[in-house]
């Protein structure tokens, strides 16, 4: 297919949109409120309005607001102040806001799409979301769908592919942060021969759900991206590991995948060039331990999901022990856009190491939780305080858990730095996949070190001893010192269990398991000195 | 032969390219303990024990899958990885029921020997045992103990990577991992078995066991039992 072929057929897609666009959520978020109800309440009120040439309700994807869901916008091309945002729509509110399109007055509550919830995002991988039918192609295609792919295809090769993802600055979005563009042109330098690409779609970070919902709300932009990035490697084959709690995600990618074969955008010779690229997806059964890569590789293998030792890495032996590229959902999701935009362009966004924008999920005592992407470089307050709302009922921050169970807490004192990959380890914390925790003063700290170490032995795999072991142990003296039967002596023995963990065990579920005590501990040690017994003994 | 030199303790050894840490520390005859490593069978890094530091890397290294580079510089027996080994040793003792008076290896256990080699006499931690881990005696040769497992995973390798069988798997994880024999059937019940008995030789501890002939061949040492008396009237715990 020639560019102008590309062109011709995104705009046949354009339109066929209509004037006015009414989006309704129909993410797991907003179907959990009942959302597909409204959707179809939608459709009946165009059509009993006899509107259905200018109007077009449209099911879309997570607008991140999911906290106040179902959410439904109205969008009219023909007068751009025509917007309107609803929150908590009810399916009898339907027929209201269809009539408010002719000016009548809306009985459904309206959102406030200038509050700083939105205003302080900056939407790269999201830019789609809630804007387009995820289950269809003809959209992806309106808003420029596969422009990056086709022109990575015929304009660029694979080296420069690599270099622009390398100039870029994206770091993967999975947890540690690693260069993309060095992961990739370490596959792309292993001798030719089978290669794969692998989109890490596990997330089993608790509270996270960032993966997830870029899965239901766009997922030709991930095809779009391991297409190119198995263009740029030499890799012809990707598959997708995606859990099994995700059916949405899975069913949508399901027929994304169907459609990009039907229209070539996949399998064997893309757009009439010399690649092949084809794209399978393998359900996981869900266990956190399964997104490290190597247990992921052994689990798509059809091996029990525990990690091995690295090196050898991935990229050297992968999947099949051959060369594969690991990449995290929301890292592929910034491919497409770096590839079409430019690597100055990314690059010029966030801070002078962390480049481009992060997905969080922001929960736990704020006013408004949901999902948000903001540039690098944003403070940690302006994210709580202002997008979130602060904490409900005049409450104050204590602190901010971030990173998920490799992470750790951030207290109030230090809302102000910046969020980037070097300032939240500074602060004991980390980036993480983009859990992101507000806790009020009420939180007990202790407690929330416990919650995490309980889920990291229960996720534990239990090969290496250190992890299958120590996580229990540093469990049972956490229960132990919240019942207020603990001694100095156990605390210190904590400390010792911390230590060793960390330095001893096989991956990184076990070396990161103690981070939640270990930032407690440097932040709120009096909480735990004063749950000792005898009462005043301190060590 | 493509030689490596390196230094281990401050020792210079020359080995072939390509070998691990710890073949390299063997042919030193600088031991560094071990219990998931098995001489003939991949090894999986699992118990941690064999960790090293090496000059210039941060992160400990177990030696069983490490390869030696040119001019490294290998410690084995640093404090800290003193003190880490004890407490891996510990958190084992903790997990299962080593009782060893009351355990057909007892005197023929890697566990108890490593214990030795640790210097652990007690476990500061807090037992976990008595849990779900179950006994299985349906086999018509052999038994397994499962309460005295450290989860080494050598069973699981001779059988795969030795006789081919692979009767020996995980199941569950975190706390509650155990071996399973066939797909968690009565190890009697597994046909793939071919009762070679290579298992039972890999077990490291009591777990898995012949039954009959080693209760039958254990010697017994009257000089323990008479410390055993003297300890608790003279209250005299050392020898
Ligand atoms: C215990 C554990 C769980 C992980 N879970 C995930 C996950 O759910 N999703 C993910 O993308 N990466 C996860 N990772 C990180 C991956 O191993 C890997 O680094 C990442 O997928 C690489 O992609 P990226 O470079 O694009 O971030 C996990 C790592 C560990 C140690
Ligand atoms: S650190 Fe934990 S999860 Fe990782 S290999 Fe060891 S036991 Fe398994
Ligand atoms: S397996 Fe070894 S350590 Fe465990 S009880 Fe038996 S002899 Fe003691
Ligand atoms: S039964 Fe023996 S060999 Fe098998 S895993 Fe347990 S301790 Fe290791
Ligand atoms: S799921 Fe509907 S807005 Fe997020
Ligand atoms: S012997 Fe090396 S990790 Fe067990």
């Amino acid at each position: 297919m020639e560019w102008a072929e590309l062109q011709e057929w995104a705009d046949q897609a354009r339109q066929k949109r209509k004037n006015i666009r009414v989006y309704c959520c129909t993410s797991t978020g907003c179907q959990a409120s009942n959302s597909p109800a409204v959707k179809k309440a939608m459709d009946k009120a165009v059509k009993e309005a006899n509107l259905g040439t200018e109007v077009q309700v449209v099911s879309v994807g997570c607008m991140g607001f999911c906290g106040q869901g179902p959410i439904v916008e109205v969008e009219n091309s023909q007068d751009p102040n025509h917007y309107r945002l609803y929150e908590q729509v009810t399916p009898e509110q339907a027929p209201s806001i269809i009539k408010g399109l002719q000016g009548e007055i809306v009985t459904a509550t309206p959102g406030n799409p200038n509050h700083p919830f939105f205003a302080h995002q900056l939407q790269i991988v999201r830019e789609h979301s809630g804007q387009i039918d995820p289950e269809s192609i003809e959209e992806y295609l309106a808003v420029g769908g596969y422009q990056g792919l086709h022109h990575s295809l015929f304009e660029m090769s694979p080296e420069e592919v690599v270099q622009e993802i390398t100039r870029s600055g994206l770091r993967g979005r999975g947890g540690a942060g690693f260069p993309t563009g060095l992961k990739w042109s370490t596959v792309a330098k292993m001798p030719p021969g089978q290669k794969y690409v692998i989109c890490n779609a596990d997330e089993g970070d608790p509270g996270a759900f960032m993966d997830r919902s870029v899965l239901e709300s766009d997922p030709h932009r991930i095809i779009e991206g391991m297409a190119i990035a198995g263009y740029a490697v030499g890799a012809d084959h990707g598959y997708i590991y995606v859990r099994a709690e995700y059916p949405l995600a899975i069913s949508r990618l399901e027929k994304a995948i169907k459609q990009a074969k039907r229209n070539n955008v996949l399998g064997t010779q893309i757009f009439g060039s010399a690649i092949n690229f084809s794209v399978e997806i393998r359900v996981g059964a869900g266990a956190f331990v399964c997104g490290e890569e190597t247990a992921l590789i052994a689990s798509v293998s059809g091996g029990r999901g525990v990690p091995r030792p690295r090196p050898p890495y991935p990229a050297v032996v992968g999947l099949y022990g051959k060369p594969t590229l690991i990449n995290n959902v929301e890292t592929l999701g910034n491919i497409a856009p770096i590839i079409t935009k430019g690597a100055d362009w990314y690059a010029s966004i966030g801070t002078g190491k962390s480049k481009g924008t992060k997905i969080f999920s922001l929960t736990g005592n704020v006013i408004y939780n949901g999902l948000i992407e903001v540039p690098m470089g944003i403070t940690l307050r302006e994210i709580v305080e202002e997008m979130g709302g602060g904490v409900p009922n005049g409450g104050q921050v204590k602190a901010v858990q971030t990173g998920g169970p490799s992470g750790g807490c951030i207290p109030a004192d230090q809302l102000d730095i910046s969020v980037d990959y070097e300032s939240l380890s500074a602060a004991g914390s980390m980036m993480g996949s983009g859990g992101m925790v507000v806790m009020d003063q009420d939180t007990s700290m202790v407690g929330v070190a416990k919650y995490y170490m309980e889920f990291c032995q229960e996720e534990s795999c239990g090969k290496c001893i250190p992890c299958r072991a120590g996580t229990v142990q540093m469990y049972d003296l956490l229960k132990k010192l919240l019942a207020e039967e603990a001694t100095a002596a156990d605390l210190a023995q904590l400390q010792e269990l911390c230590d060793m963990v960390k330095a001893t065990s096989l991956c990184g579920l076990g070396q990161t398991s103690p981070n939640p005590v270990l930032s407690t501990l440097r932040y709120f040690e009096s909480e735990y000195q004063d749950l000792l017994q005898p009462a005043m003994s301190k060590v | 032969m493509a030689v490596t030199t390196l230094t281990i303790d401050e020792v210079d050894v020359a080995v072939e390219a390509g070998s691990t840490i710890l073949q390299a520390s063997q042919e030193a005859e600088i031991r560094i303990p071990v219990l998931c490593h098995l001489e003939g069978v991949s090894d999986v890094g699992a118990c941690r024990l064999c960790l090293v530091e090496v000059e210039g890397i941060n992160k400990l290294l177990p030696a069983c899958v490490t390869e030696v580079s040119e001019e490294m510089k290998v410690h084995t027996n640093t404090p800290r990885l003193q003190e880490y080994r004890k407490m891996i040793v510990e958190m084992l003792f903790a997990e299962g029921n080593h009782v060893c008076a009351i355990c057909v290896a007892n005197e023929n256990c890697e566990l108890q020997d490593l214990a030795v080699e640790v210097g652990m006499d007690h476990t500061r931690f807090s037992y976990r045992f008595p849990t779900d881990r179950d006994v299985d005696v349906s086999h018509e040769r052999f038994g397994i103990d499962r309460n005295r497992c450290v989860l080494c995973t050598r069973c699981v390798r001779v059988c795969d990577e030795i006789e081919g069988a692979h009767v020996w798997d995980v199941a569950e994880r975190g706390e509650v991992c155990k071996v399973v024999t066939g797909l968690n059937q009565p190890w009697g019940e597994v046909d793939a078995c071919t009762a070679c008995g290579k298992c039972v030789d890999a077990c490291p501890t009591g777990a898995i066991f012949r039954k009959g002939v080693t209760v039958a061949e254990m010697e017994r040492d009257r000089a323990k039992l008479e410390f055993l008396v003297t300890a608790r009237e003279k209250k005299e715990w050392t020898r």
